[in-house]
């Protein structure tokens, strides 16, 4: 195969086949969180999307150049944490100083995604080995991070757009909040499931 | 006195599943077995306790301004022992839970109530705390589970409790029965507290 053909095999894997909220169960938070609104949901999923591809990158350098020449591999949850607040926090100054409008429209959310169980799951699922043994490289890891991104950002604003809709709908008092967003979610996932058949 | 309050509103009353609904993805990620559910709430409140313990012992000397990074550490520190621990004891557990064990670094539940509680109290009383809230999740885990392996596979904590007749609902154990079960069980919580309290 090809390094097109593979990309493309790993966009479709990540975005719809081990899509990260339904079928891996990271990033609930936000999901079920910021799904009220379609505006907020864009703004986070293009937060989430921005974070990810450069943890994704920062960390799988930091792996390789840091952890693995000094047999220090087994501080890498530490290492990796600190990597994404660092990066958070470098991410929200360099875009209040050279984009305010952006900073106006991600702002907020910045400081949430730390915490956003995804990001450090995508650093770590990069290290992890695949069922053939090998890892991914950088250019794999980042597009990797970039593509779970986008898959998280997708089914997000398909939640917030189910969610707009039935805003309105009178439902028994013990369903609302929670309750009624978890079983959307399920509904969701029973529809994903459906293509894990998919052969690539 | 105030211990044993301490430690018994983790379970009901302010319990962080299915009250104050945090650390969300473990529960739905981990509840396949009863077995993953008890290996994994167990690691949550072991890390629970002793960065409760940890931080309300540095609460004094942590400036504000960098608090959030210092907790971050001293969780990360405890869910790193964990994970060789079981890397080490527990392997068939440590491959189940998997990318799990290493997420209670970012599980809401531990950064909420060192923010919420060891950060302001004493000694003591966060240590009851951490278990109090560790053995509700726990036991929230263990409820979940309980129902997801029953349905999808007709045992208890690999005990056969279906008879020979009952066809498993496979979709019980996939995603999907993951996001209704929890669902369905917070709609019923809910029910159960607009009447009882």
């Amino acid at each position: 195969m090809n390094t097109l053909s593979q990309i493309l095999v790993l966009a479709i894997s990540a975005i719809f086949i081990q899509n990260f909220v339904l079928s891996r169960f990271l990033g609930l938070c936000p999901y079920l969180g910021v799904s009220t609104k379609m505006e907020s949901a864009f703004g986070m999923g293009m937060a989430v999307i921005f974070v990810m591809t450069m943890a994704s990158a920062f960390c799988s350098l930091i792996y390789k150049y840091l952890l693995v020449p000094y047999n220090i591999t087994y501080l890498s949850t530490l290492a990796f944490i600190l990597t994404i607040a660092a990066l958070v926090q470098f991410v929200e100054m360099f875009i209040l100083k050279n984009s305010p409008s952006l900073y106006k429209a991600l702002g907020v959310y910045l400081p949430l995604i730390t915490t956003n169980c995804a990001v450090l799951g995508v650093a770590i699922l990069n290290i992890t080995p695949l069922p053939d043994g090998s890892t991914y490289n950088f250019l794999f890891a980042t597009l990797n991070g970039f593509f779970s991104g986008v898959g998280f950002t997708f089914v997000l604003l398909v939640m917030a757009a189910i969610r707009e809709r039935l805003a309105l709908v009178d439902l028994p008092k013990s369903m609302r909040g929670f309750a009624h967003g978890m079983i959307l979610a399920g509904t969701m996932a029973l529809a994903f499931s459906g293509f894990i058949g998919l052969k690539i | 006195m105030s211990f044993m309050k301490e430690l018994t509103k983790g379970i009901v009353k302010e319990n962080p599943t299915f009250v104050i609904v945090l650390g969300m993805c473990p529960t739905l990620a981990t509840t396949t077995s009863v077995n993953n559910a008890i290996g994994m709430g167990l690691a949550a409140t072991f890390v629970l306790v002793c960065s409760n313990i940890m931080i309300s012992l540095i609460r004094k000397i942590t400036p504000d301004k960098i608090r959030i990074p210092v907790y971050v550490i001293v969780i990360a520190a405890f869910v790193s022992i964990v994970d060789m621990v079981m890397a080490a004891y527990l392997p068939d557990l440590h491959k189940a839970l998997g990318l799990f064990i290493p997420l209670i670094v970012v599980n809401c539940i531990i950064m909420g109530r060192a923010e919420a509680f060891a950060s302001k109290n004493g000694v003591m009383d966060s240590m009851a705390d951490g278990i109090g809230m560790g053995l509700g999740f726990t036991l929230a885990l263990i409820l979940v589970s309980s129902f997801r392996e029953i349905l999808g596979n007709g045992t208890w904590a690999g005990m056969k409790v279906m008879p020979d007749i009952y066809n498993p609902m496979l979709m019980a154990v996939l995603p999907a029965g993951a996001f209704i079960t929890l669902g369905l069980l917070m709609a019923a919580i809910n029910n159960l507290k607009e009447k009882y309290l």
